[in-house]
Formats: structure tokens, C-alpha cells, sequence
């Protein structure tokens, strides 16, 4: 019987959330608790049997019926036992101070003293329940500020369903372009944040990693219709290989398995020595040629053939750099 | 049904928080109708199960003796100092961050656990109006299965098993772990413990966790070590510094990705090689050499190492293990294996 649970949970921060205000609006303190009014009226009414041990009716919790059906106005009274709520238990204590630790590192100096007074209030109040919070370290990424604020704009520019001038890096291409886009949402999924938008550039649907994006101007154009646009389904992942892209067979030795874990692979099999051979679609032979170079003796392209030898052609020409 | 049990918990929190000493059990079932009309076996699983409701929401029942004049009878009470949350005075703008830092986790368990700790402060009185700062929101993201159990395990300082996939081998082993603290670092998520397999501190990384977390014994079952600094550790994930300088030449219009790091060379004095036709000559920050030889790699015959001596070495290293050692190696099928 969780409900129950919940439902004192939500009881014992209702009487004093009221006591202190004197009244509430049925609507204000729905939203307040995020549940519905009807909720809020159930929970009122186990009030009402509640109060001080073993006396009579006059000791039991008053709730204002009348003004509740009448003007939607909450009151309560014959509950000063209950004046202050249950404290933060040491999940929530240590989830809002691990949250406040991150808005920190995002704040510029005017914001950064608030946040500070904030944790140092929050810690003496919750006492012990905060001493989890020691134990959580966050870094955030280098560029978390820079693409927190990148987030917010896009996010506004998809509300107002603005388009944007973005000036993008694309590593598979090693290419930085310039593009208009209709934003559709902004993701976050795998640890980085993402515009899904369409793309007038490719002419399709594509995602925008934020740490790539250079710059980005929101115009006062209004987006275009898409047929068939919609937010992509990111439950895989966010890559979504083609089928008419080049399927690739890679053999890894121990030390590139990490391969495996970076990227989407069709198909993986266990080979002698801990090596890993892994199958996986590649939508630009380019970006598989680079990988090749850089992971070296550590993994062979066994198919196809002709890439393997225009990865071998090229650290040839590459290898001519080096005279001597 | 919820009702009249949320009715009867209440009803035995108010008891035992207004209660000047500790409650008998007999008292209570006497002033609580709902024990009152149960039978004996009904009403002492009753209260049971209702305890742990009530401490399982935080509320501290402490268990003492009513009256030592009559012997062990037990009681029960909550002591109100350690169930209401102490004066918390929050101006507008500071109670505008925490409405803001209950938005920050896009993890369902813990962005529950915010609006929760939310709701008690609004209970005592804080009014928060978001608007009343302007700030740039960061978001929390913990996608792998792994990382609730796990910090839940280091709340409550249980040790825990789970089987764990390394970087080099296809092996699933089962790790055991006394969890000290988790640490996010480039929006990966790491357990940081001592492996008692091994005998010393490890890091974990969470993504590579197979399968479930499961208690290894009871809460409360290990320390963490006093001066355990999970700062350091987090340091110690961080590539090395970029406070080194490489000299390369980059062809015009190539490497954009290597360029996002670099910036011109200064002006050669005598002596310096000149750069050739088509190619500029850039200074790139670097922290590791290995790493930097790797990312020059990607870029081919585009980029050339000048300096330092030792990257240039590593490049022209693999580029020769490139061209030479596989074209007779590659095996002619699947069934041959991989060599090494």
C-alpha cells in the first residue's frame, strides 16, 4: 500500500505548507504538491479524522469545509503539532545539493555568492542528510557553460519556432559548416545535449551536437514545413546507421576494444587473445579511413579490401612527409 | 482503503511526536480506534508494518523504556528536534536557485528526490519564484542502469557486487565493492570504492557495469576512510593538462578539427625551417604525446609533427607499422583468428 505512503509523504508537508501561509488556494497548492485538486481535496479529508491522542472531537485537526467548497480556499486549524515539515532525508538533501554544486559551476560572478549562501543554508539545515553530498563529485564538461546557454537560446528559438544560422563542425568530415536549420527540440542523450532540427544544408532531419556548434543566430525567419517531420525516437541511441551504408568488418586487438563501446556496432565476436572482431556500418569511408590511421597496428580493416589499401596508401603518402 | 490507513499512520505519528516521554505499546493501541478494534495477532502486525512505513519516510520512532519502575516494557516516540527541519531563511533570490537546482537532474530518481526536498521547503514557509534570477541551468544526466543502486549503496554505505566488463577483455567479472562516492566527470558517471578483491581503491566506471548491482552485506557495514578525497580522484580521470606545445605544419584548408586547439606559430627566427608552399606552420596545445600522435594520425598526410622530437617519432612509428605490417597478415578469413 504505497499509496498510503505517499499520501502521509504529502499530508505531513501539506499542514504546515497551509499553517504558514494561513490560507491557500485548492489550485495554488495542486500545483505546488504536482498533483491534481481532487487529490489534494482526498488528502484533506484524512485530515479530518486525525489529531491528538485519545480526547475528544475537539482535538482532532480542523479543516475549513466550507471555504474549501465554497471558495476553493484551504485552511486548517487545531494543528500546531504539525507547524514545520518532516527534514530532507538524505536523498533529497544530497540530489538538491549535488544540483545546486552544478548551477554553481554554470553561474557568472554576480550569481555564483547567492548559489554559495544557498548551499551553505541548505547544508546547516539538512545536518546529517547532507553528508552524501561530500561524497558526489561532479565535473562537468569543459564547455557545460558555454553549451547550457547555447541550450536555452535554441530552446527558446524552438518555442518560437524561429530558424537558426548555425555555424557547425562535423569531425567524421573534419569540416566546419555553415547551415540553416528548423529546429524541432533540444535532447539530451549519451552524456551531450543535441539540436534535432532539419537540416536545409543535407535537406534532412539531423542532430546537432552543442559542444560542435561554433556559433549559432537565431533569424527572424519562421521555420518551414516538414512533411514527416517529427522528434526522433533517441530509445537506440543517437546514432541511426542506414542500411545503404558501408558495412565494415574490423579486427581489434585488446587494446582498441574500446572501439566496440564508441561506436554502433552490428556485430561483435569474440577472436583468440582477447581480440574482438566487430562489424559496423560507416555512413563516410573518410571518417573510417582517419579512424584506421589513428588506431594503428591495434586493428586491421578486413573488409573491404580497397579501403584497407587507401588507409595503407595514405600513411604512405603521410609517412613521405618524413624524409630521412 | 489508502484513506483509513493514511489515517491510522498519522494518527501514530501525532501520538508519538506529541507525547512528552515514550509511548507503551498498550497506550497506543488504547487511543488509536484502528488498534483498538483489531484482535491481539492483528494489531501487533499492524503496528509492525506501520513503524516501518514511518521510518521508511524518515521519521525517526526512537525506542526506549516508559517507566524503569516497571521493568522492560518498551516504548516509542519520536523526538521532535530530529523530525522537523530546522529554520531554514531563505531570501527571494536564494530560494529562486533551489526552485532552480530542483530542475537540474533529468534522472527520474533523483529529479523525484528534488522536488521532494521542494515541496518540504515550500512547507516551511519558502516561496519560489524562479523568475527572480537570471542564471544559465545546467542539466544532470545519469543514463546507465548501474548509477541508481550505486548511489543508493553509498548512502548507505553498502557494499555491493556487480559484474563488470573491462576495457580489454570480453570477460564479465564479479567485482566486489565497499562504494565511497560517485563521481561525474564529462558526463560519464564513476564509482569510486575499495575493491575488496584486490585489496585497494579502484574507480569503476559505470558503463561498463553488466547486469545488476546487488547488496554485498547490510547498510552501514564499512567507513570511508577519513581524508578520502574524491577530488583527487577525479583529477586523476582527467587527461593530462594541455600545457605543452607542439610545432606542426598543417596543410591549407585541412584539419579543422586540429585547429579548433591551435593557434599560429610565432614568427621563426634564423634558421627555422621555412614553410613550404600550401601549408601553415601552427602551434597545438597537448597534454598527452600519445594522445597527440593519435589525433595527428586521423588527419594523415595533412598534418606533420616538427616537434617535439618524441611525437614525431611515435607518428612516423605508426605510419610505418601502417604501411608495412599488415598487407602480409591481414589472415584470409574469420576461421583464421586474429593474430598477436
Amino acid at each position: 500500500m504505497s499509496g498510503a505512503r505517499e499520501q502521509v509523504a504529502r499530508l505531513l508537508a501539506l499542514v504546515p505548507y497551509i499553517q504558514a501561509r494561513r490560507e491557500v488556494s485548492l489550485e495554488q497548492a495542486a500545483a505546488d504538491f504536482g498533483v491534481g485538486p481532487a487529490q489534494i481535496v482526498k488528502d484533506l479529508n484524512v485530515l479530518w479524522f486525525c489529531g491528538l491522542p485519545g480526547l475528544g472531537m475537539g482535538d482532532l485537526i480542523d479543516v475549513d469545509m466550507d471555504a474549501l467548497e465554497g471558495e476553493g480556499v484551504i485552511r486548517v486549524s487545531n494543528a500546531e503539532y504539525l507547524a514545520r515539515p518532516l527534514r530532507l532525508d538524505s536523498s533529497e538533501a544530497s540530489a538538491l545539493i549535488v544540483a545546486l554544486r552544478a548551477l554553481r559551476e554554470g553561474a557568472d560572478d554576480d550569481v555564483r555568492p547567492i548559489v554559495d549562501r544557498t548551499l551553505g543554508k541548505l547544508e546547516a539545515a539538512a545536518g546529517d542528510g547532507a553528508a552524501l553530498a561530500a561524497r558526489v563529485e561532479i565535473r562537468l564538461p569543459r564547455q557545460q557553460r558555454r553549451v547550457a546557454e547555447l541550450r536555452e537560446r535554441l530552446a527558446r528559438a524552438v518555442e518560437e519556432r524561429r530558424q537558426v544560422r548555425l555555424d557547425y563542425y562535423v569531425p567524421t568530415r573534419d569540416e566546419s559548416t555553415e547551415r540553416v536549420v528548423d529546429p524541432v527540440r533540444v535532447v539530451t542523450a549519451d552524456g551531450h545535449t543535441y539540436l534535432d532540427a532539419w537540416c536545409h544544408l543535407a535537406e534532412d532531419q539531423r542532430l546537432f551536437r552543442l559542444d560542435r556548434v561554433s556559433s549559432a543566430t537565431v533569424l527572424d525567419v519562421p521555420v518551414q514545413q516538414h512533411t514527416g517531420l517529427r522528434p526522433r525516437d533517441l530509445a537506440d541511441g543517437i546514432f541511426s546507421p542506414s542500411p545503404d551504408d558501408l558495412l565494415a568488418t574490423l579486427r581489434l586487438a585488446p587494446s582498441a576494444r574500446w572501439v566496440a563501446e564508441y561506436y554502433p556496432v552490428e556485430e561483435t565476436e569474440e577472436a583468440d587473445g582477447g581480440a574482438l572482431t566487430v562489424r559496423l556500418r560507416v555512413g563516410d569511408p573518410a571518417w573510417l579511413v582517419r579512424l584506421m590511421l589513428r588506431l594503428g597496428a591495434s586493428a586491421d580493416l578486413a573488409d573491404p579490401p580497397q579501403l584497407a589499401e587507401r588507409v595503407r596508401s595514405v600513411a604512405g603518402q603521410a609517412l613521405e612527409n618524413y624524409p630521412g | 482503503m489508502t484513506a483509513r490507513k493514511s489515517e491510522r499512520l498519522l494518527n501514530l505519528l501525532i501520538t508519538l511526536l506529541v507525547a512528552r516521554t515514550y509511548v507503551s505499546k498498550e497506550r497506543i493501541r488504547s487511543v488509536i480506534e484502528a488498534y483498538a478494534e483489531a484482535g491481539d495477532d492483528a494489531f501487533e502486525k499492524m503496528f509492525e508494518r506501520d513503524k516501518e512505513e514511518l521510518r521508511s519516510l524518515g521519521i525517526p520512532i526512537e525506542v526506549g523504556h516508559v517507566d524503569r519502575a516497571f521493568g522492560d516494557e518498551p516504548g516509542y516516540r519520536v523526538e521532535r528536534s530530529a523530525f522537523e527541519l530546522p529554520d531554514i531563511d531563505l531570501d527571494p533570490q536564494e530560494a529562486a536557485v533551489i526552485g532552480l537546482a530542483a530542475r537540474v537532474w533529468q534522472h527520474a530518481g533523483l529529479a523525484h528526490a528534488t522536488s521532494d526536498a521542494l515541496v518540504k521547503l515550500k512547507a516551511a514557509g519558502i516561496s519560489v519564484d524562479r523568475a527572480a534570477l537570471d542564471i544559465v541551468q545546467p542539466q544532470l544526466t545519469a543514463e546507465e542502469p548501474a548509477f541508481e543502486p550505486l548511489w543508493d549503496a553509498t548512502r548507505t554505505r553498502t557494499p555491493v557486487r556487480f559484474g563488470y566488463r573491462s576495457t580489454t577483455s570480453a570477460d564479465i567479472a564479479t567485482r566486489h565493492l565497499q562504494p565511497w562516492g560517485v563521481v561525474s566527470f564529462r558526463g560519464r558517471w564513476y564509482v569510486v570504492g575499495h575493491d575488496t578483491d584486490r585489496g585497494r581503491p579502484r574507480v569503476f566506471r559505470l558503463s561498463r557495469v553488466h547486469g545488476d548491482v546487488l547488496a554485498d552485506g547490510p547498510a552501514g557495514a564499512f567507513e570511508v576512510p577519513p581524508g578520502t578525497d574524491l577530488r583527487a580522484v577525479t583529477q586523476a580521470l582527467a587527461p593530462a593538462p594541455a600545457d605543452r606545445s607542439a610545432d606542426v605544419l598543417v596543410r591549407v584548408g585541412a584539419a579543422h578539427g586540429l585547429r579548433r586547439h591551435a593557434h599560429p606559430a610565432p614568427p621563426q627566427g634564423d634558421g627555422g625551417p621555412a614553410v613550404p608552399e600550401g601549408w601553415e606552420r601552427l602551434a597545438v596545445g597537448y597534454g598527452s604525446g600519445e594522445a597527440l600522435a593519435d589525433e595527428v594520425l586521423g588527419y594523415g598526410a595533412d598534418v606533420v609533427v616538427l616537434a617535439p622530437q618524441d611525437v614525431r617519432a611515435s607518428v612516423v612509428r605508426r605510419l610505418r607499422e601502417a604501411v608495412t605490417s599488415r598487407r602480409e597478415t591481414v589472415p584470409a578469413g574469420p576461421a583464421d583468428g586474429v593474430r598477436r
